[in-house]
């Protein structure tokens, strides 16, 4: 390859001052720091600017429209067609948990029951949301797909207890899922 | 008498500390606030008075959020932990920050902050020390405040500090020369050092920069021209006055280690320059040094060639002297006019890029201590007019020309040229 030697421009005496040049850069900044002030960023519009800037405010506005279909927040249970809760408390994903956010206490389903031939159900199922970590691992081992990520991501709370997540919690959450395998059709 | 002027003095030195320390807040909430507006981002805007920890039900929201920030920054500050690293230099280490912060509060004694207030027939100045060496006592208080970066960047006894210390040691001496030089004429014109008196010469022959009314009227009215002699000296002065203005707020850029010229910290090459080993309060003494000398600064810019504390065009005159209301508009004015610096001051900030360490060195020693050396003489020749006359002053400008061409041969002769072969 030929080389292309590159002279340095020569300057004129003004450039050389350069107090021009500095006074012609803070009017450019001073006109981008007004626009951005009313919000006429480029690029403010798509990004749903909140008016200063290119820049969402959280909390208040939120960009749920745009979050994926399989976008992967809270665990939650889920209950079937029939509104049965599809866990059968096998402590999988209690087992499986990284970071043991997960606690089980089974119980037996009593035989005067309509589904007590699945025999166990959870009497206590917790989620510590300050654990998880939404790695999606109970999801994974699951056997009854009865766990789910759902989009759910918001979840705060002002004190330890808050945040764990109790099993009416989990269902209020999960909601219902159809459309799955299911062992159990048949009543006893 | 004596006990009136006394406790006048304790609440104006109570009061004007109060005011630079709460301007060091708005410096800082205005960085962080108006950096954000350039960069297209929103700032700190959601610090609220915590009412809630107090048991109230609710906290209390600003309707400009984000105004009581500087205050959480400083609780945040005293509140962590003060780590001091086992290998420095304790002593040292705990004096350097110390010695950055007293000396920037210690300057701001001689700032008249608005006009003299009359108390049971005291006339109050509204300067801490109406001193008559006003500038000289600012440079030599704020040139202490060297002492305590160098000694922050050696006791450190890390690589980093030291480089940093070294810099602003370097950096401060070399602009302080450019400094100096560059009010010579200011102080040539006015013929005196007390601030007090610069700031009053200037609310009846208008700002130094801005000759546009003197005592006998407006620029356009015929009283302005009753000596026209004298008054296009004065438009001609404004020549040397505004290359001073330009040398000195550089000069205040460099000394108070602001952006185009903030080597000592720039952390793309030395990590934190020679706050790297500071943590909590200690750092935020450093901090507050740095915006205190910036406050000073542009008031003392402020005072020297904008006018200070007067209002202009006249209306000073029109006010009724000595009345605590006028005083407290004064004082109102000038510390508008030292915000409409500080957003200066930022707005160089997020404009100009950080200059290499020789090019510093270059226009301080090459560029700015010729130019102020040589605007001296030219200042001193507009003012020498009436009494050496046309010729004597035509003579002293062709000295000055060839003094001025030969100089810059010389120093432009003195710099290394980049060789060919050098990458």
């Amino acid at each position: 390859m030929a080389i292309v030697k590159v002279e340095r421009p020569k300057l004129s005496v003004g450039e050389k001052i350069y107090f021009g040049a500095i006074f012609k850069g803070m009017v450019i900044t001073l006109r981008h720091a007004f626009w951005s002030l009313v919000g006429k960023t480029a690029g403010a519009a798509e990004l749903n600017s909140s008016g200063v800037g290119v820049t969402m405010q959280y909390p208040e506005q939120k960009w749920d429209d745009q979050l994926p279909e399989y976008y992967r927040g809270a665990p939650a249970l889920v209950t079937d067609e029939r509104d049965r809760e599809r866990c059968v408390s096998c402590q999988l994903c209690e087992f499986i948990c990284p970071p043991k956010a997960i606690k089980i206490t089974p119980t037996e389903i009593p035989s005067d029951n309509e589904w007590a031939k699945i025999e166990k159900r959870p009497l206590e199922f917790d989620i510590d949301m300050i654990r998880c970590i939404y790695c999606g691992m109970c999801e994974e081992v699951c056997p009854e797909q009865a766990i789910y990520l759902r989009p759910d991501y918001v979840i705060t709370g002002t004190a330890r207890n808050e945040m764990v997540h109790d099993k009416d919690r989990l269902y209020e959450i999960g909601g219902k899922r159809v459309g799955l395998v299911n062992k159990w059709n048949d009543l006893k | 008498m004596d006990t009136i002027l006394l406790i006048a003095a304790a609440i104006k030195i109570a009061v004007f500390i109060g005011i630079t320390m709460s301007f060091v807040s708005i410096c800082v909430i205005f960085e962080r606030r108006f950096s954000a507006i350039i960069q297209d981002r929103v700032g700190p805007n959601r610090t609220m008075i915590p009412l809630s920890i107090l048991g109230f039900k609710k906290d209390l929201a600003l309707p400009i959020g984000g105004l009581t920030q500087p205050v959480a920054d400083g609780l945040k500050f005293i509140l962590k932990e003060d780590f001091t690293p086992s290998y420095v230099r304790k002593f040292f280490f705990w004096l350097a920050p110390v010695l950055v912060v007293v000396p920037a509060l210690l300057t701001m004694a001689v700032i008249p902050f608005g006009s003299p207030m009359e108390i049971a027939g005291n006339v109050i100045p509204m300067a801490v020390a109406d001193l008559n060496v006003g500038p000289l006592y600012i440079f030599a208080i704020a040139s202490l405040s060297v002492y305590g970066i160098t000694l922050a960047g050696w006791a450190s006894n890390s690589k980093y500090p030291f480089f940093g210390g070294v810099r602003a040691c370097a950096q401060m001496i070399s602009y302080e020369i450019a400094l100096g030089l560059s009010i010579v004429p200011v102080l040539m014109f006015f013929g005196g050092l007390n601030l007090g008196h610069i700031v009053e010469d200037q609310v009846n022959n208008g700002w130094l920069l801005l000759p546009l009314w003197n005592e006998g009227g407006f620029i356009i009215s015929s009283g302005y021209w009753v000596d026209p002699q004298a008054s296009i000296q004065r438009l001609l002065l404004l020549i040397p006055i505004f290359i001073s203005f330009i040398i000195f707020t550089t000069s205040i850029f460099a000394e108070t280690n602001r952006m185009p010229f903030d080597l000592p910290e720039c952390e793309t090459e030395l990590v934190g320059g020679y706050h790297t080993e500071y943590s909590s309060m200690k750092f935020a003494l450093f901090f507050m040094g740095e915006y205190a000398a910036m406050v000073v600064g542009s008031a003392l810019i402020v005072t020297l060639f904008l006018g200070g504390w007067s209002i202009g065009f006249g209306i000073d005159n029109l006010l009724p002297a000595g009345a605590w209301w006028v005083s407290l508009l004064h004082i109102g004015v000038f510390l508008g006019k030292v915000t409409f610096f500080i957003l200066f001051f930022i707005l160089v900030r997020w404009t100009i890029p950080r200059f290499r360490y020789d090019q510093l060195m270059n226009l301080g020693w090459i560029v700015f201590f010729e130019a102020a050396l040589i605007n001296v003489f030219l200042a001193a020749l507009v003012i020498a007019y009436p009494s050496i006359g046309i010729v004597g002053v035509a003579i002293g400008f062709a000295l000055l020309i060839t003094a001025t061409i030969l100089l810059f041969k010389i120093a432009k002769g003195s710099l290394e040229k980049p060789s060919a072969t050098a990458v």
